[in-house]
């Protein structure tokens, strides 16, 4: 394993996560029917209600389109030549990190995930900050850490699957609450075959002791990922969740198509932080994942907030809006993005800020990278509805181009139904060009250092809104993706 | 030393410089005079390295390497600076995070220790300071929304700060008042040493009142038509390029 993944290394275009790891698989058959829907709720050993919720998601995905309105084009996606489980041969899950198949930890390791938890040792002061870290690997997840430290404040967090077992009363009160099954093409595509992903579940009044993330790792080839996420903030609870993805470097597209769902009470806050990193496929626009995501976060209570932050570099397509609803009075979403595009890559994302609560207040900074010949494109909605009164939004979209021959658009919807509602666009596009190069070169810059610095200037709004560890990633991430995109 | 030998240069098709001869002795401070349109900011690109300017023949030598085949951060790193006749904007780079990554990109080229935030601040302030900037200058973003006095002063500030052995200053006391010209002076004057030089491009006589060059160059049409002392400026002021040119037609 060890010499394939060096090599894959070696001839990598720059995408550091792209080795295999070799592991026994536990593979349904290809194609997708009702019998497969079966089979993945039977291998989980689901209660009745959730293979009848699976069936009527499938039902109606088999009656529904794949959506054309979005900037970017594929050749037709073949959902019958795919696996829609894939699972590393284990009798059981792990009940412990020893447990764990000792490859599948040395993939973590290698990836940087902190699979560990560490021990608090008397009189060592370690204020690193703790992250609890649910690990989900193709299908399943294989580890969750901290689960004890976060169980003495009645914090869930564990797998979906497991939470299907032991908290089945929540997950059916939540599950599809905020994305209902037929939603739209990919969310009930979702919904009939998810496989794994995380459940969290802060109480009333608390404020979870630590961050929360989940890391997806694709790894299986000709697999699709499915995932679901569930967050529950109940009154006045605090949490911020992390999450973190990479894939291995496949000349064929993959297929993720994830549902999201947040919900926050009157004075919870959930903050939403993601590092997409998929990957974008190659120099040539070969290989890279397909990711098609559906994330929205409802905000029933009066002052929730719901906060979506997210650094898009990877995946050959993104059609991502992550979302809030602001039902409570007063309550505030906000969304920060950065999404960059090189190559061939394409993007269309952005996000739907739907104010019924009065005074509800949203926010929108989205910040486009396009490098190559790529197409970077915001879409954003924002819809005030009656009720809404004195709601307000704000919306600041930039744009930046590197070179000549890739695009950047912007498609702002706003629908105002509240006279005393306010709603503010501005757009900026801005160009990294010979000019502002040569003075940064003739200051003694490398060409790479004065792209670094001026996409970093240009993000900065947004990367510090991440959780300090991970815009020290992120910051990282964006120097990587763009590595090479001038000149 | 910088040595120009029969330096040719174009944008396009288009020659721009026509055979430059030029030499800078170690120490020596020499202005550069001449109309609009006759390629003093070229040379300054040229010398600086920029990449849509074809150099078609001659050659550059700075301390006995050839600048010519080096990238302009290269040619930054062995001391050369270009301070801009039109300054460029950098929105979002912080005024004082680009100095200290170009500092520090210098310094790393000579193997000397990189300046965290607090020492590179210290420094920084000391500079703003002498050149009687506001502080707030460096907390702004590169020139962005900068008057064009001030972008001026940031072009002297950078140079105080990057320490150049060759700079070549391009109209920097174009449009400036008399405090400002002196600030420009004085940031030239502070550099002044035996193993420091510049060529200062400059329409005006009150600046070199104060820098006082060894040489003043003419050059129009792409060619250096007249040099001479100090006088000669002085000269030009009083008559003009007029008779100049007719005379090098
Ligand atoms: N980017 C450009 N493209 C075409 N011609 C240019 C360009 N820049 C300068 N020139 C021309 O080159 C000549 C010299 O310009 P310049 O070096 O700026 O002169 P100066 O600084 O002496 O006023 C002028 O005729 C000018 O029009
Ligand atoms: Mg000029």
């Amino acid at each position: 394993m060890s010499t394939t993944a060096e090599t894959i290394d070696a001839i990598s275009t720059g995408y550091k996560w792209g080795f295999e790891t070799d592991i026994e698989m536990d593979l349904a058959p290809k194609g997708l029917n009702e019998d497969i829907v079966r089979l993945i709720s039977a291998r989980k050993n689901e209660p009745d209600w959730l293979l009848e919720y699976r069936l009527k998601a499938f039902a109606a995905w088999q009656k529904m389109e794949e959506p054309d309105w979005a900037r970017v084009a594929h050749p037709p996606i073949d959902y019958q030549d795919l696996h829609y489980y894939a699972a590393p041969k284990k009798k059981d899950g792990p009940k412990s990190l020893d447990e764990v198949d000792p490859e599948l930890l040395k993939m973590y390791e290698k990836l940087g995930i902190p699979l560990k938890e560490r021990a608090v040792l008397a009189g060592v002061v370690d204020d690193r900050p703790q992250i609890a870290v649910d690990a989900v690997f193709d299908s399943v997840s294989v580890a969750t850490t901290y689960r004890e430290a976060l169980s003495k404040v009645g914090v869930i967090f564990c797998p979906i699957s497991e939470a299907v077992r032991d908290h089945p009363d929540l997950v059916q009160q939540y599950l599809g609450s905020v994305v209902p099954v037929a939603d739209n093409y990919f969310s009930a595509l979702n919904a009939a075959v998810f496989t794994d992903g995380s459940f969290c579940y802060i109480p009333k009044g608390v404020r979870c002791p630590m961050e929360l993330s989940t890391y997806f790792r694709i790894n299986a080839r000709n697999t699709g990922q499915f995932e679901r996420t569930l967050i529950v903030a109940e009154a006045g609870a605090h949490v911020s969740y992390l999450e973190g993805c990479t894939a291995p470097q496949r000349d064929e597209n993959q297929l993720h198509a994830a549902v999201v769902e947040l919900i926050a009470m009157d004075d919870a806050t959930i903050k939403y932080s993601t590092v997409q990193n998929w990957y974008p496929g190659d120099e040539n626009g070969k290989g890279g994942i397909y990711n098609f995501v559906t994330k929205r976060g409802v905000c029933r209570g009066a002052r929730s907030k719901i906060s979506w932050t997210q650094v898009e570099t990877g995946s050959a397509i993104t059609w991502k809006y992550p979302s809030c609803v602001l039902i409570g009075e007063d309550s505030v979403g906000e969304f920060y993005s950065v999404a960059v595009t090189t190559h061939h890559q394409q993007a269309d994302t952005g996000t739907k800020m739907i104010h019924i609560g009065k005074g509800s207040t949203s926010t929108i900074v989205s910040k486009g990278i396009s490098a190559g010949k790529s197409n970077n494109t915001y879409r954003g909605l924002v819809r005030m509805l009656p009720s809404a009164d004195g709601a307000r939004n704000h919306t600041q979209c930039d744009s930046l181009l590197i070179g000549d021959t890739c695009g950047a658009h912007t498609v702002p919807y706003i629908e105002s139904r509240n006279p005393s509602a306010r709603v503010e666009h501005e757009a900026t596009t801005s160009k990294i060009d010979e000019e502002k190069l040569f003075y940064c070169r003739q200051r003694g810059l490398t060409e790479e250092d004065a792209v670094n610095l001026i996409v970093n200037g240009f993000c900065k709004e947004v990367l510090k809104e991440l959780p300090m560890e991970f815009a020290v990633e992120a910051q990282k991430l964006l120097a990587v993706s763009l590595e090479g995109s001038v000149g | 030393m910088l040595e120009i030998r029969g330096l040719t240069a174009s944008i396009g098709e288009k020659p721009i410089l026509k055979g430059i001869d030029l030499t800078v002795p170690d120490g020596e401070v020499h202005a550069i005079m001449g109309p609009n349109g006759a390629g003093k900011s070229t040379l300054g690109y040229v010398l600086s390295g920029r990449d849509d300017y074809t150099v078609t023949g001659g050659s550059v030598v700075y301390n006995g390497v050839d600048l010519l085949d080096m990238a302009p951060e290269q040619r930054a790193a062995a001391g050369v600076f270009l301070a801009f006749q039109a300054p460029i904007e950098l929105p979002g780079v912080n005024n004082a995070n680009f100095l200290r990554t170009a500092l520090n990109a210098i310094r790393r080229a000579h193997g000397e220790s990189e300046l965290d935030a607090v020492q590179f601040l210290k420094l920084a302030r000391i500079e703003t300071k002498r050149l009687a900037m506001p502080d707030d200058m460096l907390k702004r973003n590169v020139n962005v929304g900068f008057s064009g006095g001030e972008k001026k002063r940031n072009e002297v500030l950078q140079m105080a700060l990057l320490r150049p052995s060759l700079a070549i200053l391009d109209e920097t006391d174009s449009g400036l008042d008399i405090d400002a010209l002196r600030i420009v002076a004085d940031g030239v004057n502070a550099l002044r040493a035996p193993t420091f030089s510049a060529l200062v491009i400059t329409h005006h006589q009150r600046l070199l009142d104060r820098l006082v060059p060894n040489r003043v160059h003419v050059l129009a049409h792409g060619r250096i038509v007249r040099s001479g002392g100090p006088e000669l400026a002085r000269e030009l002021e009083k008559n003009g390029y007029a008779d100049l040119l007719a005379e090098a037609a």
